[in-house]
């Protein structure tokens, strides 16, 4: 109920919010179609499903950094943490609020790449899509976790690219990990989304038996430890 | 505290913020079923023994207890209701939104959130999103989920500033409604005017309680005629008395003379 209540208020806050709404619904259709226009097919087979499955990433990453940051500064988290409401009920309700609009943003994605881009790819794209809402709720659970460390709107938009993009540098979005300097692939090993693209690629290529288990062991694993640090940073004492 | 133990009992409370000792040793007891006026000037740290109340705050010493309780602790979180100096609420969604969101997580029916918005009387902004609203609708939407469920203890920081005299008037009634039902209230304000609306006033001064009185002795112990120049003239003496020494720091100029007021109501 206090889950659900707050997955629901969530939710409604997000709606009022039609430029956000635009940016999660348009924006990985309207990358897609850019890369589908702009490149071969068979590279584009490559690139595709990486777009659909890391830029809910992204995006839910900023998203949940800074309405976490808005709950922190504006007295409401103060404010529920005087009520009934257990820390783990607000942490879950974003899971549940960010992973809806990550299944939409999936379902809208991959139709969209398949019918309108004719992205075609041995694995299955409804596998991808799975693997755009694990990555999705990924993002949430560190993007809570790094509002904690920003005072500003401003700094929480930051930590994206500071985060990001040495992270899928190393991950093998470029050059396959495995043929990386032995330093960058041990460090690779250490950066959670190495696994979302490695989740990705082999969902793309085609998934059989249980090769996705390993990587989305360990997102599952990386999104519930960010939980419980997350659930850390929110003390209901505060100097 | 002739018939019932305090509501909130406060003993050798320490607390630092930042580089500030806001408060070193304090002691307080309050009476329940009464509106406890919080008053002193900005920065005395009204807003600090209020979150300390609700146990919110960080402290280096002392004890909080609260309805025989220690504050904060999580069967407190139903019996307890606060809304702090800043107005608490999703700028973003309507007053109605924000109401049924606390109804819920206070696992009440929604019948609660028409009740509130009506008492606080924003029945006509329901729709309205909070950050279009005025100074006074938005402080008063997060009264209103103060006001959510049955607390015994219903603690107010600065509810009433900015808000026009009809209004607060109308605040007031309500906040007497409250304690004529039992409840106790902790209502804080930097303007003495409001005195005379409480039972018992609490006068601070950087930290320490200069008095702790009701509104007819304050007059009477001050020797003056309204609550604002009685009010300096305890801080005067406060600041001239020989006891203003951090050892003795509850020690009041003006001690409690609370049972002879007592069936003054
Ligand atoms: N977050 C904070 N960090 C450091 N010092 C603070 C903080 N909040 C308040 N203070 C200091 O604590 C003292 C008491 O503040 P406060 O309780 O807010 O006073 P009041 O509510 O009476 O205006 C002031 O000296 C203020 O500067
Ligand atoms: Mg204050």
């Amino acid at each position: 109920m206090r889950l659900l209540a707050t997955a629901g208020r969530v939710l409604s806050q997000l709606r009022r919010d039609p430029r956000t709404v635009a940016m999660m619904a348009l924006l990985p259709m309207l990358l897609v179609g850019l890369f589908a226009w702009v490149m071969p097919a068979k590279q584009f087979a490559q690139i595709g499903p990486m777009l659909i499955a890391l830029f809910p990433f992204i995006v839910m990453f900023i998203v949940t950094s800074i309405a976490t940051l808005r709950e922190r500064t504006s007295g409401t988290l103060e404010r529920l943490l005087t009520t009934p409401l257990r820390k783990a009920e607000l942490l879950f309700g974003y899971e549940i609020a960010f992973g809806l609009v990550a299944v939409l943003q999936a379902i809208l994605v991959v139709t969209f790449a398949v019918y309108v881009c004719g992205l075609d790819i041995a694995g299955s794209l409804w596998v991808v899509g799975a693997m755009a809402v694990v990555n999705a709720l990924m993002g949430t659970a560190l993007g809570l976790l790094a509002s904690a460390f920003a005072r500003t709107e401003f700094q929480a938009v930051q930590f994206m690219p500071v985060f990001v993009f040495p992270q899928m540098a190393l991950g093998g979005v470029f050059m396959p990990r495995s043929q990386m300097p032995d330093v960058l692939s041990a460090i690779s090993n250490w950066l959670p989304l190495s696994y979302s693209i490695e989740a990705v690629q082999r969902a793309s290529i085609n998934v059989t038996g249980w090769d996705l288990n390993r990587p989305l062991l360990i997102l599952v694993g990386v999104t519930l430890l960010a939980l419980l640090l997350g659930s850390l940073t929110l003390p209901r004492r505060t100097p | 505290m002739m018939n019932s133990s305090p509501a909130v009992s406060i003993a050798g409370l320490r607390v630092k913020r930042g580089k500030v000792q806001v408060f070193d040793g304090l002691d307080l007891d309050l009476t329940p079923g009464r509106i406890t006026g919080l008053m002193g000037p900005s920065g005395c740290g009204k807003s600090t023994l209020i979150r300390c109340v609700v146990g919110i705050q960080k402290v280096q010493g002392g004890t909080v207890t609260v309805l025989g309780l220690p504050a904060g602790t999580p069967a407190l979180r139903r019996r307890v209701t606060y809304s702090s100096q800043q107005a608490s609420v999703y700028t973003d969604l309507s007053v109605g939104e924000n109401v049924t969101y606390f109804t819920r997580l206070y696992g009440l029916p929604s019948t609660e959130a028409d009740r509130v918005i009506t008492a606080v009387g924003l029945a006509d902004q329901r729709s309205q999103r909070a950050d279009d609203l005025s100074g006074g609708q938005l402080t008063r939407t997060s009264l209103a989920i103060a006001l959510l469920g049955q607390p015994e203890l219903v603690v107010l920081d600065e509810p009433t500033v900015g808000l026009d005299p009809v209004l607060r008037a109308e605040l007031w009634g309500i906040f007497r409604g409250l304690a004529d039902q039992g409840i106790t209230l902790i209502v804080s304000s930097h303007v003495m005017d409001e005195a005379n609306r409480c039972d018992d006033l609490l006068l601070m001064r950087a930290g320490r309680i200069v008095a702790h009185t009701t509104p007819a002795s304050l007059l009477i112990e001050s020797g003056k005629s309204d609550p604002d120049e009685a009010f300096l003239e305890l801080i005067r003496r406060d600041i001239a008395g020989p006891r203003h020494s951090l050892d003795t720091p509850n020690e009041a100029p003006v001690s409690t003379p609370r049972h002879a007021e007592e069936d003054q109501r």
